[in-house]
């Protein structure tokens, strides 16, 4: 049998398909977006302008260098709180801890901007703590511009640190602190000069993947940000307003969002495989009990912070039941938030659900076959999808709402408009990680468990579904879990291409926050932010962990 | 149905690597036979071409008068059992038993009877609604040889079967598996690096070495009559000597140094006198007595029916430089033991001991042969 001879069996059509889907939904997408970033808006003819345009107005450029400065400190101060958190957390007993990790992750997984949303609500020009405090004769400093979204998101992305962290200091042995010990270093200086060096690759890693994070943010900052222009928000806005000529440049834009964050991806990569230490413990640190000052201090910081974190969650759930007149809060409780939300955007919740789980399903179908193509049938085309899935991480979601747009809005492929470019757009973004979960798993499961099914007369195709299909769910589940949270709180894609009928929850919530309608917003973002709880306790009780991978 | 396997001049190439060359083989009907050799020899691939999971690149193999080449693994009613045993983890001792069958559609009473029978076999019954992971190695090895066996295949395939147990359900699973494959009567071809293993199990043994069969035969063939130092060295020990060898009045002579002259009278004709040559000589194979090579007793190392002697000839004439004599000594036979530092003579024993070329390439014993 000749190795190199080409056989079209399920996989080669199921490899032909995949290459043909990628090619479709984002390479085409991509390169219109790059090529129409070198075009001329009147004259349709390749120029340079854009770009030249964009760093040559101040009022451009300098968008830029918020999204620098703003990203910047706010990785810095994710990265200062996150560390000790996971050393505390780790290193002692803390009493609560199995609660506080849910809360760390809830507050993590749910939708982005309800964070700015409700720090508005709190402390807006309007807000309760504004009325408190003025009351008594102190001006809060404003929530708007810089400072609220370096607040904002600092506690939306510190969780990422603790999870790297922790997960890192989970891996180290006992036995190398108390070797630290016996050689006469305890203390911060076994910290310092032991635990600190082991987790430094993880925990640049995980700040890296912070500072992706809130670079691409787009809510937080087009909630609370006001005049405090940011890249996201500019290319949203320039492509948003006037219509067909800004596109060009705000696809210029664009590509420079991608150029950046493809340094940065590649920056990740490159940190991530050179973390060097395999470390596996056998016995892991211990937690210690804490006496005196020391235990209140570190109990005092851990739950101001986790409180700090959840706050949104309880304001929206809180005022969600709060009965409104107009844009208005009045006192007293009702369900009329509930009432309304159902009756005028019913189709919106629904079609949160509907598109989530399409898109879910195809993710799970895709994630499979992928992890499989790559790792158990390794030929040039398998090569190329792997490269492409990598993609996703380095698209920005309003990058990618953009360029879906562009491709897909004129024949011979309309998608715009419909649910397909949601769906589409969905996949794209959050398949990741579910493939990666799928991927981890199936090196995990021996191929001579495959071959035991093909000797026992079982074709390679039928032993896919019968046994190696079935291995994998348990990891394909944690991932799709994530994709599946990920997917119901999407704002910033959806945003640029949802239309009246395709209107999802989170563009929603958004769209009723500009509008001032914060009971309305309130009652959906808890929804939302239940229907994640419940997926998250879901998989907790079907893993039986109380841990996800990020 | 058991089938005779031939390997017909097969080549195997991975990434521009040639593993296996022209390699030739015959596995006799309903026999047990075992590829042995050191890891990397080619064992495993040639077993997995047999298997199908891996591609031939040149050559035949057929079962009987087929040439299976073309037929994909999962055509060719192969029963293959794995060194990590791949038993699915998602199903029940029974269920697995069961796969192959349910895959052959046969009728539901006919999957029982057969299950059920082969279950009592390897002595799994009382497991059989277990899932595998509540089972010990030697109960999951049995349910892999359940598995592999109940579809009745045309050959069984065992792949370093034992090498995850532990030393003594090692030796109790391969008199099993011994056991059943006799009782079934199955043609199997079994691989493995440990030479014990592969002559208390095998009816042949076909020894491996870099892709090459260094030699076929029964494992008593095969130990006592080694077709060059590799299978010698390989297959038990062998103390490897310079001698050369000697003719005086029409009589052969072996000569060991300055200290022994022996008389020796089944050499081959490829012998000419006064050539240099090797003698392998196994431990068990000298006897310590008043004569023959002086030698002192460096260290004794005392294993019960056995006592092993570390020995450092007076004149040395190991083959391999830096290496000890090894003697061991049949406590059934003898009282005496000796003590470290003590120098003794060593009588080797003319009938047993064999004699190579001097690079140790062939034996120059009369009628060994690579293949019987």
């Amino acid at each position: 049998m000749n190795k190199k001879k080409l056989k079209f069996d399920f996989w080669s059509i199921v490899t032909i398909l995949i290459v043909a889907i990628f090619a479709l939904f984002l390479i085409y997408p991509l390169l219109s977006l790059f090529i129409s970033s070198f075009k001329d808006p009147r004259t349709e003819a390749f120029t340079l302008s854009n770009f030249t345009k964009f760093f040559e107005k101040k009022y451009y450029y300098q968008a830029l260098i918020n999204s620098f400065s703003v990203t910047s400190l706010v990785t810095l101060l994710s990265v200062l709180i996150g560390v000790p958190l996971a050393y505390l957390m780790t290193a002692f007993k803390i009493k609560g801890k199995g609660l506080i990790e849910i809360l760390i992750i809830i507050s993590m997984l749910s939708p982005p901007f309800i964070g700015a949303y409700s720090w508005v609500l709190l402390s807006g020009r309007s807000g309760v703590l504004t009325k408190f405090f003025a009351g008594l004769g102190i001006n809060l400093p404003t929530i708007y511009g810089f400072g609220g979204i370096l607040l904002v998101l600092t506690l939306k992305l510190f969780p990422y640190i603790y999870l790297y962290v922790s997960g890192a200091l989970k891996k180290i042995d006992a036995s190398l602190g108390e070797a630290a010990e016996s050689l006469g270093c305890s203390g911060v200086k076994k910290v310092f000069t032991v635990i600190m060096p082991l987790i430094l690759p993880t925990l640049l890693a995980g700040a890296l993947l912070v500072f992706m994070n809130a670079l691409a943010d787009f809510g937080t900052p087009m909630l609370i940000g006001e005049g405090f222009n940011v890249m996201p928000v500019m290319i949203y806005s320039e492509f948003i307003s006037e219509v067909g000529g800004q596109a060009n440049f705000a696809a210029a834009m664009a590509s420079i969002m991608v150029f950046v964050t493809s340094l940065l991806f590649v920056g990740q990569k490159y940190i991530v495989n050179r973390k060097s230490f395999t470390m596996s413990s056998l016995r892991p640190m211990k937690a210690k009990e804490l006496k005196g000052f020391k235990s209140v201090a570190a109990h005092f910081f851990i739950y101001f912070i986790v409180f700090l974190a959840i706050i949104p969650q309880l304001t929206v759930m809180y005022t969600s039941f709060l009965k409104t007149r107009g844009a208005m809060f009045t006192k007293g409780f009702s369900f009329e938030s509930y009432t309304k939300i159902f009756s005028r955007m019913g189709n919106a919740i629904s079609n949160t659900y509907i598109y989530g789980l399409v898109a879910i399903a195809i993710i799970v179908m895709l994630g499979m076959f992928i992890a499989y193509l790559s790792i158990r049938r390794r030929n040039v085309f398998t090569g190329l999808i792997d490269t492409m899935t990598m993609f996703p991480y380095i698209i920005p979601g309003s990058v990618l709402g953009i360029t879906l747009l562009l491709a897909f809005n004129k024949p011979p492929l309309v998608l715009s408009g419909t649910f397909g470019i949601l769906v589409v757009a969905y996949v794209v973004r959050r398949l990741p990680y579910t493939l990666r979960s799928s991927a981890a798993i199936l090196y995990q499961i021996s191929p001579s468990m495959e071959e035991a099914s093909i000797s026992l007369g079982c074709s390679p195709l039928k032993t896919f579904f019968k046994v190696t299909a079935i291995m994998m769910l348990p990891g394909v589940f944690s991932g799709a879990i994530l994709s599946w949270i990920t997917i119901i709180n999407e704002l910033s894609a959806s945003v640029i291409l949802y239309t009246g009928n395709t209107k999802t929850m989170s563009v929603s919530i958004y769209t009723e926050v500009i509008r001032a309608s914060y009971g309305t917003a309130a009652a959906l973002s808890t929804i939302l932010t239940l229907t994640t709880i419940a997926s998250l306790l879901i998989s907790f009780k079907i893993s039986g962990k109380k841990e996800i991978s990020i | 149905m058991s089938v005779s396997i031939f390997v017909n001049k097969v080549t195997k190439i991975y990434d521009q690597n040639v593993i296996l060359k022209d390699l030739s083989l015959e596995v006799k009907n309903g026999e047990f036979f075992t590829l042995l050799g050191p890891s990397g020899c080619g064992k495993t691939t040639l077993l997995r071409m047999i298997a199908g999971f891996n591609t031939i690149e040149g050559g035949e193999i057929s079962f009987d008068n087929k040439v299976i080449n073309d037929i994909p693994a999962h055509k060719r009613n192969i029963g293959m059992v794995f060194q990590n045993y791949a038993i699915f983890p998602h199903l029940t001792v029974r269920q697995n038993v069961e796969y192959g069958l349910k895959l052959r559609k046969l009728p539901k009473a006919e999957i029982k009877t057969k299950v059920d029978e082969i279950l009592k076999v390897t002595r799994i019954e009382e497991y059989q609604e277990r899932l595998p992971e509540r089972l010990s190695g030697g109960q999951q090895q049995r349910v892999a040889l359940a598995r592999a066996v109940v579809i009745h295949p045309d050959v069984l395939l065992m792949d370093e079967p034992l090498s995850n147990l532990d030393a003594k359900l090692r030796i109790e699973m391969r008199s099993a598996i011994r056991e059943i494959q006799k009782k079934v009567g199955i043609t199997t071809v079994y691989v493995t690096h440990d030479q014990e293993e592969a002559l208390a199990v095998s009816d042949r043994i076909a020894v491996m070495k870099d892709g090459v069969i260094q030699q076929v035969g029964r494992p008593e063939q095969i130990y006592t009559r080694p077709v060059n130092t590799f299978v010698a060295t390989f297959i038990g020990h062998s103390n490897l000597l310079k001698a050369r060898i000697a003719v005086e009045n029409k009589q052969t002579f072996l000569e060991l140094g300055r200290d022994l002259r022996m008389a020796i009278d089944n050499l081959s004709d490829l012998v000419n006198y006064n050539m240099d040559v090797i003698a392998a000589v196994r431990p068990e194979e000298f006897t310590i007595s008043d004569k023959g090579l002086r030698a002192k007793i460096k260290s004794r190392t005392f294993l019960g029916r056995y006592v092993n002697y570390e020995l450092t000839l007076m004149e040395d004439l190991m083959v391999v430089p830096g290496t000890y004599l090894e003697v061991s000594q049949d406590l059934g036979l003898t009282e005496k033991l000796y003590n470290e530092g003590e120098e003794v003579c060593l009588e080797p024993c003319m009938r047993r001991i064999n004699i190579f070329n001097e690079d140790g390439s062939h034996s120059l014993i009369r009628g060994v042969m690579v293949d019987e």
